[in-house]
């Protein structure tokens, strides 16, 4: 296990993908902002959330990488390739595991059945977070993909 | 009561039932004609208001003659119809039960319910009960399974709809029917729930299903309860702000315009859309409303869905979205339905979602300043987007756009449009010297709003027929001039706004205290908010308060005996024409109060100074 380049480029790959994700935000292709929601699991400021989630989020960045590169010692080889297909095994489990389970984890989350109590409570994401424009699972696969093969092709196993 | 007013009930012959994701029509028959799950936006299980044969429905109703007499349980959504036959007395209580999140968490509740009890009071009475879903719009029938103890159960796409009832129902191949003599003292129970992500809970009918009724009445009185509106029209106000909430989508906080589509506006013609979006055009109005109320939390909801659900087209905004802010829908026609009383087309979706209508910048940037004067600051992300509109609108406040009545004939440089282009800048400007908003463009803003304020007084000004016009240079005539006292453009008092006020009256009003919202050929049923925006514009000063609440009070009587209002009304015949209930209406009831609560009490609302100038500060926050 080769602690400083998993270090170095599960922090890269984290970086790329938030910054796919914010561009993907900018165009207008989706609402789904993953360090805003996980900040405010802990604020209702947004803009402390924001601040608070990027830090949760290159936590969970490292954490998962974590995984990949577990995954490539184990297999004894890394390359883009094995990378992009994490990533996209990755991208899945999120939008279809990680996303519906959100509403019952997150404590300022709406589910579909909330009400009529109002609160001011984020969206639920909906199944594969389409509730957040219906390009969010393209911004998700491709992210994702992009941060498995960044892993996949600059970790050095040892 | 005869058959046929049974089959083809008036638009005001129904209720309004919901849980705050979905809502359901009731006749004053018995019979649940419009149901949409598990959204508003669904397509329907029933839809006989639309195709009494073939929209689908469920009646509960005693056979042969009787009277009816109905009423919501006192500031609830809980309805009770009671049945009068010559032999007997029943009270039939729908709702769909609603309850706290806490106890939601506690006990394991269906998706979505609609539960009816009926208990018979006085002497017997024969009732039916008849079953007749149709998936997807009536499109198709629907196979009703048997399953014993457990129920009834429907199959329709993903989800699956379950009937539980005290008494066993006749099942036929998509139907499912009884008749049941029913004496004093005793009850049915009725439970249709439905359950789409998850196993479906079945509920329990019997005293679990009594209690629920009784803690569906308490929430909402609780709720209805918090209101501040303490004036002489808490009844209609407060079931005004019941059904606004009905509305309000509680997972994202947006609200829908109307819960139905393609009740037409004119019997007969094809003026029928598809109102279970939620338009921006009702944005300020409906925050002032809510606040006003003391409704924060709704407040807050539905602003922060206006400012962060509409993101994805911003800086440029879309006249109307759907629940989770995308655009609507493309317009479609459903040829299978024949239409509330032959009036095709009944369409789904709504074309209207291209058009260009600028005055919604205005009305966001409107409701945030109203939100900001209660609660005072906003987060940089949201000031963000605030400048972003009010750049947006600095840069196109001169393009002609298809303006709020949506017509389907092209663009004009629609007067409306130009005033709330101003409004938009002038209160981002007001935000800006009040410290709740960092890095206005100022000099871009105040200049822009100088130029559309020249322009409206040049241009919108028609001397000639002594009246400000409907679009620029134009000598035709809206009921939405009456707003300009009320966005602080020109005072209620001023020589120019008593003239207009006179022309409309004159060109719009039925002589019975209505108006139109414009002149056409042949014309449409009065519109219902205009007729509040002429209370508002009196009571602000351009009639004196006496004339105001006068025109108030005869206002009231056109919605139905529950205090419900459409779109429209027929000024002839008083029936509710278009959408049922709308929004929009309601929401111009409540701000009609609560304007007459203000000038009553010697308080100016904010956003409508007595004096207005370019200089003028409209809004103080």
């Amino acid at each position: 296990m080769n602690w400083g380049s998993w270090l170095l480029w599960g922090f890269a790959g984290t970086i790329i993908l938030t910054t796919i994700s914010a561009v993907a935000q900018g165009l207008g292709l989706t609402r789904m902002n993953l360090p805003y929601m996980l900040g405010t699991i802990f604020t209702p400021d947004r803009d402390r959330a924001r601040l608070y989630g990027f830090g949760v989020h290159v936590v969970f960045g490292w954490i998962f990488s974590l995984i990949y590169v577990l995954l490539f010692q184990a297999l004894g080889a890394g390359g883009w390739w094995r990378g992009l297909v994490f990533g996209l095994i990755h991208a899945s489990f999120v939008l279809v595991m990680v996303v519906s389970l959100l509403p019952g984890l997150h404590p300022r989350m709406a589910s579909e059945q909330h009400g009529p109590t109002a609160q001011n409570m984020l969206e639920p994401p909906g199944f594969l977070a389409l509730h957040y424009g219906v390009q969010t699972p393209l911004a998700i696969v491709v992210s994702h993909a992009v941060f498995g093969t960044i892993l996949g092709a600059f970790y050095q196993l040892k | 009561m005869s058959s046929a007013r049974i089959n083809a009930p008036k638009i005001d012959d129904y209720a309004l039932i919901g849980d705050c994701r979905s809502a359901a029509l009731v006749s004053r028959y018995g019979s649940i004609d419009w149901l949409c799950w598990p959204r508003f936006d669904s397509p329907s299980i029933f839809a006989a208001i639309l195709d009494r044969h073939n929209g689908g429905y469920w009646s509960i109703a005693p056979v042969g003659d009787f009277r009816v007499q109905r009423a919501y349980i006192r500031d609830s959504n809980v309805l009770e119809t009671e049945f009068i036959c010559p032999d007997g007395r029943a009270t039939l209580t729908d709702l769909m039960p609603v309850a706290g999140e806490e106890f939601k968490r506690r006990n394991m509740q269906p998706d979505h319910e609609i539960l009816r009890h009926i208990a018979c009071g006085q002497g017997e009475l024969l009732l039916e009960i008849d079953f007749r879903p149709r998936a997807r719009y009536g499109a198709r029938p629907v196979k009703v399974r048997d399953l014993g103890v457990c129920g009834l159960r429907l199959d329709v796409g993903r989800g699956a709809y379950w009937l539980r009832s005290t008494i066993p129902l006749s099942v036929e191949e998509d139907c499912a029917r009884a008749r049941v003599v029913l004496k004093r003292g005793e009850e049915l129970q009725f439970s249709l729930s439905y359950a789409e992500e998850s196993p479906s809970v079945l509920p329990l009918l019997g005293e679990p299903a009594r209690a629920a009724i009784r803690r569906s009445v308490a929430w909402w009185q609780e709720w209805a309860g918090k209101s501040n509106y303490q004036g002489p029209y808490r009844d209609a106000v407060t079931r005004s702000a019941l059904v606004l909430k009905l509305m309000a989508y509680s997972p994202s906080g947006a609200i829908i315009a109307a819960p139905t589509t393609s009740l037409p506006e004119r019997i007969g013609d094809s003026l029928n859309w598809d109102y279970r979006y939620c338009w921006l055009r009702d944005a300020s109005l409906t925050i002032r409303a809510l606040l006003g109320l003391g409704y924060v939390h709704e407040a807050e909801s539905f602003l922060t869905w206006l400012l962060h659900a509409t993101r994805l087209t911003q800086p440029e905004l879309r006249i109307l979205y759907t629940l989770f802010g995308e655009i609507a829908p493309h317009e479609r026609e459903l040829e299978h339905l024949a239409g509330y009383r032959d009036s095709p087309p009944v369409r789904v979706g709504n074309g209207a979602r291209a058009q260009l209508q600028l005055d919604v910048y205005g009305e966001v940037i409107e409701a945030s300043a109203h939100y900001a004067r209660r609660m005072g600051r906003f987060d940089r992300g949201t000031q963000n987007v605030l400048i972003g509109l009010g750049k947006y609108v600095a840069r196109n406040w001169d393009l002609p756009d298809e303006g709020i009545w949506e017509p389907r004939s092209g663009r004009q440089n629609n007067t409306y449009s130009r005033l709330l282009c101003w409004t938009a800048l002038q209160r981002l400007l007001d935000l800006d010297e009040n410290g709740v908003l960092q890095g206005v463009p100022r000099q871009v803003f105040a200049r822009e709003r100088d130029l559309i304020r020249q322009q409206i007084e040049q241009r919108a000004w028609n001397e000639e027929l002594g009246s400000y016009a409907s679009v620029l240079d134009g000598d035709e005539l809206d009921a939405t001039l009456l707003r300009i006292p009320w966005y602080g453009f020109d005072s209620a008092r001023s020589e120019r706004m008593k003239r207009t006020y006179h022309r409309v009256e004159e060109h719009l009003g039925t002589g019975n205290g209505l108006l139109y919202r414009y002149v056409r050929q042949p014309q449409e049923g009065a519109f219902g908010i205009c007729c509040f925006w002429a209370v508002e514009y009196l009571a602000l000063g351009g009639g004196t308060l006496e004339q105001a609440h006068r025109r108030f009070a005869r206002l009231l009587k056109y919605g139905n005996d529950l205090g419900l209002f459409a779109e429209e009304v027929d000024p002839e015949t008083g029936e509710a024409l278009g959408n049922f209930p709308q929004a929009f209406t309601h929401i111009g009831l409540i701000s009609a109060a609560l304007t007459l609560e203000e000038q009553e009490h010697g308080s100016m609302p904010a956003a409508a100074p007595a004096e207005a100038s370019t200089t003028t500060k409209e809004l103080k926050l």
